[in-house]
């Protein structure tokens, strides 16, 4: 029982009190560039979660065979494979997707949240646990990207998910400033505050 | 192949299409050394210096075996274990043969690897289908464009650090308002021209 609570504290820890993005302040550059728009940053959410679980898993079963050494490397080309996948496989079925995410898709590979997880944690782990964390953090950099898209899609279009919700005389003249560069540096700004003022990520 | 001048180039790299306040590259070591200024002219000096380096070795690699050879799948891995490769040599040869350069900027060499902005850069200039001087121009251009706003941040932040700020915006909160300030200033220069 106390095993399996702790093995659940893996997944659980990722979401809030370590999230990747608002707590700890890693894997910055997508959450400022793709979150556009709702669709956009849940797409750029999928792409990361499937490269971290992936390297997550794969790190963690290949841990006793890698000296320690040359591990980082290792950890590159293992991350690289997959996000020549993603890369890929995106190119090929969410054509559009890919051309709004452009080269943040490749850019995965020195995102810091998937090679800090597979040093910092696949590397000493089972499997199972490799999979619950990666799965945990994905969720917690889902979260952050989706808020800040939302916000964003809606301030600065007036939209969400494309279907317009606030009424025409706002979306004709939205505050395109959400959607510039500035807007974003203001909006993670308001939202780093918010998580000191309300202790969140403070066990 | 494109007919951008050179000099739009560098101009687009350095102002109008800023790596880290208009296109969002390289953030992490942008917010982690900006605290204080002869950091962030360290972090700049290294980043030139490899930048150039990576966009010349990963040019080269790219049209001499990767295009001709039909693995282009192959990108991704061989830029990011080229620049580590790099990152290395570099560090192991200042070390040795010159030791001035090698105290100035060495600690920052080994974050540079995983500083997305060089990686951006060499993807960049296999996109836009840049020759090997439009590449060279690219790179001083963005390593430029990333000291100008790092170094013109770090001396904020050194205000920032006295200023009397509520406790839940102390650190890095006050910090993304001011870059959302500065990118305000830049937002100015799309009106320009840029490349995309």
């Amino acid at each position: 029982m106390n095993r399996k609570t702790s093995r659940f504290s893996y997944f659980t820890a990722g979401i809030i009190k370590e999230n990747p993005t608002l707590i700890l302040m890693i894997g910055l550059c997508p959450t400022l560039a793709t979150t556009v728009s709702a669709r956009d940053g849940l797409g750029m959410a999928a792409a990361a979660s499937f490269v971290l679980i992936c390297s997550n898993v794969v790190v963690s079963a290949v841990r006793r065979l890698v000296p320690d050494s040359v591990r980082i490397p290792i950890f590159i080309i293992i991350i690289s494979t997959f996000v020549t996948l993603i890369d890929y496989v995106m190119q090929a079925y969410q054509p559009a997707l890919y051309r709004v995410l452009g080269v943040f898709v490749p850019l995965i590979v020195v995102n810091c949240i998937i090679l800090g997880r597979a040093e910092a944690f696949a590397y000493h782990h089972g499997i199972i646990d490799s999979f619950l964390d990666g799965l945990g953090k994905s969720v917690g950099f889902a979260l952050v990207l989706f808020i800040m898209a939302s916000i964003r899609e809606l301030v600065g279009n007036g939209t969400f998910f494309n279907q317009p919700v606030l009424p025409a005389s706002y979306r004709n003249a939205p505050m395109l400033f959400a959607l510039f560069p500035p807007g974003a540096f203001l909006l993670i700004g308001l939202l780093k505050a918010l998580v000191n003022k309300t202790g969140l990520g403070k066990s | 192949m494109n007919h951008f001048s050179p000099a739009k180039i560098f101009l687009a790299a350095f102002l109008v299409n800023n790596i880290l306040l208009m296109r969002f590259i390289g953030l992490c070591p942008f917010f982690g050394v900006s605290t204080a200024l002869d950091t962030s002219v360290g972090m700049s000096a290294a980043v030139l210096f490899v930048m150039l380096l990576a966009a010349w070795v990963s040019w080269v690699l790219y049209h001499t075996l990767l295009l001709p050879l039909g693995l282009v799948f192959l990108r991704t891995a061989v830029f990011i274990l080229v620049i580590a490769g790099l990152v290395q040599f570099v560090e192991m040869f200042l070390k040795k043969y010159v030791r001035a350069l090698y105290s100035a900027m060495g600690i920052y060499l080994p974050l540079i690897t995983t500083n997305c902005a060089i990686l951006a850069v060499t993807f960049l200039n296999i996109d836009y289908q840049f020759n090997l001087l439009q590449a060279t121009i690219f790179a001083v251009g963005t390593a430029a464009g990333f000291a100008l706003v790092i170094i013109l941040f770090a001396a904020i932040r050194e205000r920032l650090a006295d200023a009397p700020i509520s406790p839940s915006f102390r650190g890095y909160p006050i910090a993304f308002v001011g870059a959302a300030l500065v990118a305000l200033a830049f937002l100015g220069f799309t009106a320009l021209f840029g490349i995309s």
